[in-house]
């Protein structure tokens, strides 16, 4: 029976057109599991000083969407992110809050006085704990959040190239 | 200077690879002497070319030239020079390189150890491997060209992960390579015989030794990779159905069930265009192991976004030479000839079942690898398959392979006897149950999978044993006959035992690792105790201490036995002084009965430490095992009759085959 010789080609030819679509798919698309969940309880340390730098109550304000952003001054990609944050932290109706991941505190600050603050308020993550109940993956790592349950997850710097893109998240989210 | 020497040099190679595949195989249509016979010195100066580049790339890592673009990537003037070298394949562009350069080393092979076979052939399965090359420089030189300069030269290079810098890490890429490069010639063996239209005992004769140096390549790569997530890692698996793990398993699969039908194309001459099949799923298989998973197409797709020109040409290239071959497959397989029949209860059906159950295997495997790509390119849902599915079905798909491998070796060609073996295997069949028994005695209240894996391990284990005694007659001749006999056994028959033997041995070490495995941990302040089956372990002391470029704390832990035997166990936790990064350094104790692995962890709070312990039963009978079956791999690749397949024997071996086959047909 031909059909029979045939079956390896088909099956191949299956493949090749799952992998021919997967190359047009979005990497960054990586789902987190924490998307439509609860920001996970939290309260760290301010980068300077005593008392509380961040908390869970912070991400519950229902006037603002919320952005909370993993960073370090050892991480090369949150350099090119930076001039992007900058201009989120200015958007209207939008607050910035920073996280400083296993960094210390003395080397987030000079990071940021010396590229400009554009955080509300940061905490300072040192020992990497915080960003496990987050799901970080790595940094940078930015998440949108809307009445303190997380909406959206982007993974990796944001490029300017990418900006428009995250504008149009931030719209829809507060819609 | 020494780079774009090794450029020009790639350059070269892929024009004696372009002129090595056009004009064999023209030469062989025309039936042109002469045209064919440019085959030969092109493979030869191909390979002298392509190893050139590599030693070119390979002086570029030596020095620390970090103009150089990989080199800067990938390695760092501090790094030891061992790590250094195995810096040059340990990224795709090198790895890319590292595999021409053994592409066109066993296509030089080819063209010099072929010297006995006929012309066409040849020159036709030289051209085949040239073309697999040409593809494998193009890719090189348009998208991942890994003699690129930088434009900017760095200070220091960016390779210094002290994680990778371990000789299992080291070496076990470039053991899997050999292997997925050993099936290329499978592969070219396989698409000159469909386009010469014929497949006989000779070819299977060449075909194999390919077949077995491949799957030894593949074993040990497998095996050294998992030797190194299981020793340093520190997390005590040693294999997590990852989709790199999977990739090479895939083809190993396939190479075992292709070594399998070797056998019968050889000594029965049937079976002809199921293997050609099998060799090329073998080398397809190698080639989404080398392309896919490097470049993450499965795992995420990152390396594409980034640089869609390379996924665009792999993709290409895939259709090219998967599609291309199975289309040649379709159109020309009718050709060959099946040869001799046999009973449906003799050694080839139980090849037959062998292959069967193999093939199913490395279908699962693919199936479960592409899954989540498949669903989410096809359907848009994202999803994952876990080791809980691929457990569960090779749990069950494994029994009737191992059930027909302990009964197909007693079988005889063409038609077995089943009552007579099925008499003979009564003791050991009744051996084995009292072991399962006594298995479902000591872990009463556990699972039963496990219980009947153990018997069944045991069972092939003491098959393979009797299979052994029964061809030398052990207890029919006096022992000193025996003995004689054990001596002249040829070496594929010890081939073949110890490969059983070995996977029985190591089949019974997973099935007690994975099933009766423990783990505790424990935040233990010093001088405290806990308790591991039968082990107790006291923290007596965390002590710092400093490497060469390192800082380490190490415990210092008191391991008592149940017999009242105890020993100091010593393991550490790195903190590299170069990049943030920690390692762990777990202390093993390892017996036949077991592995006692001890890690420490990060201090805690107060003067704590946190301590991870496993027991893992049996685990050294898994390396055990594997490396019996890679000495049985050898043992049966020094065969008598592969080594007479030198050139001047090879002329009459070959001849003397052709003709006997043609009797059979």
């Amino acid at each position: 029976m031909p059909f029979k010789r045939f079956l390896p080609l088909f099956i191949f030819a299956g493949i090749f057109v799952a992998f021919a679509v997967g190359l047009t798919l979005n990497p960054r698309e990586i789902p987190s599991a924490l998307i439509n969940k609860a920001a996970p309880e939290f309260s760290l340390p301010p980068l300077q000083g005593d008392g509380i730098g961040l908390q869970t109550a912070d991400l519950n304000d229902p006037d603002h969407i919320i952005i909370v952003n993993f960073f370090a001054s050892w991480c090369g990609p949150c350099r090119i992110e930076h001039p992007a944050l900058e201009h989120l932290g200015k958007t209207e109706g939008v607050k910035l809050f920073g996280i400083a991941y296993k960094d210390r505190p003395s080397h987030s600050l000079s990071f940021l006085k010396s590229l400009g603050n554009p955080y509300a308020k940061i905490g300072a993550d040192l020992k990497g704990r915080n960003a496990i109940d987050w799901g970080v993956t790595g940094t940078p790592e930015t998440f949108f959040l809307k009445d303190g349950v997380i909406r959206y997850q982007h993974i990796g710097p944001i490029h300017e190239v990418q900006m428009e893109e995250i504008l149009a998240v931030i719209k829809e989210l507060q819609q | 200077m020494i780079a774009e020497l090794g450029h020009y040099m790639l350059v070269l190679a892929l024009g004696l690879a372009v002129l090595q595949a056009v004009f064999p195989m023209i030469g062989a249509a025309r039936q042109d002497g002469r045209m064919m016979m440019i085959g030969q010195p092109a493979a030869y100066g191909q390979f002298i070319f392509s190893l050139a580049a590599f030693a070119s790339l390979t002086y570029s890592y030596i020095v620390s030239d970090f103009s150089v673009a990989v080199v800067a990537r990938n390695s760092h003037s501090l790094k030891p020079m061992l790590y250094k070298i195995s810096g040059v394949w340990g990224n795709h562009e090198g790895s890319l390189l590292f595999w021409v350069v053994f592409l066109a080393l066993f296509g030089a092979l080819v063209a010099y150890f072929g010297r006995g076979l006929p012309k066409s052939l040849r020159a036709r399965v030289l051209s085949v491997q040239a073309m697999v090359g040409v593809g494998f420089y193009l890719f090189m030189l348009i998208t991942s060209n890994p003699f690129e300069r930088l434009p900017n030269v760095p200070f220091e290079g960016n390779g210094l992960n002290p994680l990778l810098q371990d000789p299992g890490l080291a070496f076990h890429p470039p053991f899997l390579y050999l292997g997925y490069v050993g099936l290329s010639v499978v592969f070219s063996f396989a698409i000159a015989a469909l386009i010469e239209g014929r497949v006989d005992p000779a070819w299977a004769r060449w075909v194999r030794p390919w077949t077995l140096l491949a799957w030894v390549f593949l074993t040990t790569g497998i095996v050294l990779g998992s030797w190194w997530a299981y020793y340093e890692l520190g997390w005590g698996g040693w294999w997590g159905w990852d989709p790199v793990e999977n990739a090479s398993f895939m083809p190993w699969l396939v190479a075992t069930a292709l070594l399998h039908s070797a056998i019968v194309v050889e000594k029965r001459d049937t079976l002809k265009s199921w293997t050609i099949l099998l060799a090329i799923i073998a080398f397809s298989f190698s080639l989404l192991g080398t392309f896919i998973v490097r470049s993450g197409i499965i795992t995420s797709v990152h390396a594409f976004a980034t640089d869609p020109e390379r996924g665009l040409f792999i993709l290409m290239f895939l259709a090219l030479v998967i599609g291309g071959s199975f289309l040649l497959f379709a159109l020309r397989s009718d050709k060959l000839q099946a040869g001799g029949l046999f009973a449906p209860i003799s050694r080839e059906s139980g090849l037959v079942i062998n292959n069967l159950f193999l093939s199913v295997a490395a279908a699962v495997v693919l199936y479960g690898t592409l899954h989540p790509l498949l669903s989410d390119a096809l359907f848009g849902v994202k999803s994952s398959v876990g080791a809980p599915f691929f457990n569960l079905v090779f749990g069950f798909l494994m029994i009737p392979l191992v059930m027909i491998m302990g009964l197909g070796v007693h079988f005889k060609w063409k038609r077995a006897d089943i009552k007579g073996i099925s008499q003979r295997l009564k003791a050991i069949t009744g051996l084995s149950l009292l072991a399962a028994l006594m298995t479902l005695y000591v872990t009463y209240g556990g699972d039963i999978m496990p219980v009947v894996w153990m018997g069944i391990g045991i069972w092939l284990l003491l098959s393979m044993l009797q299979e052994l005694s029964s061809r030398v007659k052990l207890g029919q001749v006096p022992l000193k006959d025996s003995l004689s006999r054990l001596k002249r056994q040829p070496r594929s028959s010890w081939g073949m035992s110890l490969g059983h033997l070995g996977f029985a041995i190591g089949l019974i070490g997973i099935v007690a690792t994975s099933s009766w495995s423990l783990e505790q941990q424990k935040v233990m302040r010093i001088g405290e105790s806990m308790t591991i089956g039968d082990y107790t372990l006291r923290l007596d002391d965390v002590i710092a201490v400093a490497g060469p470029n390192y800082s380490a704390v190490r415990g210092i832990i008191t391991v008592t036995g149940k017999d009242g035997a105890s020993f100091m166990a010593h393991p550490e936790s790195r903190t590299y002084i170069s990049s943030p990064m920690t390692t762990t350094e777990g202390a093993v104790e390892t017996t036949m009965a077991g592995d006692l692995f001890i890690v420490i962890g990060d201090a805690q709070t107060s003067g704590r430490w946190g301590v991870r312990v496993y027991y893992k039963p049996m685990q050294v009978w898994l390396w055990i095992g594997s490396t019996i079956m890679v000495i049985g791999g050898l043992f049966s690749l020094s065969d008598r009759r592969y080594r007479i397949g030198s050139p001047q024997g090879k002329k009459a071996a070959g001849k003397k085959n052709t003709r006997s086959a043609a009797h059979a047909i």
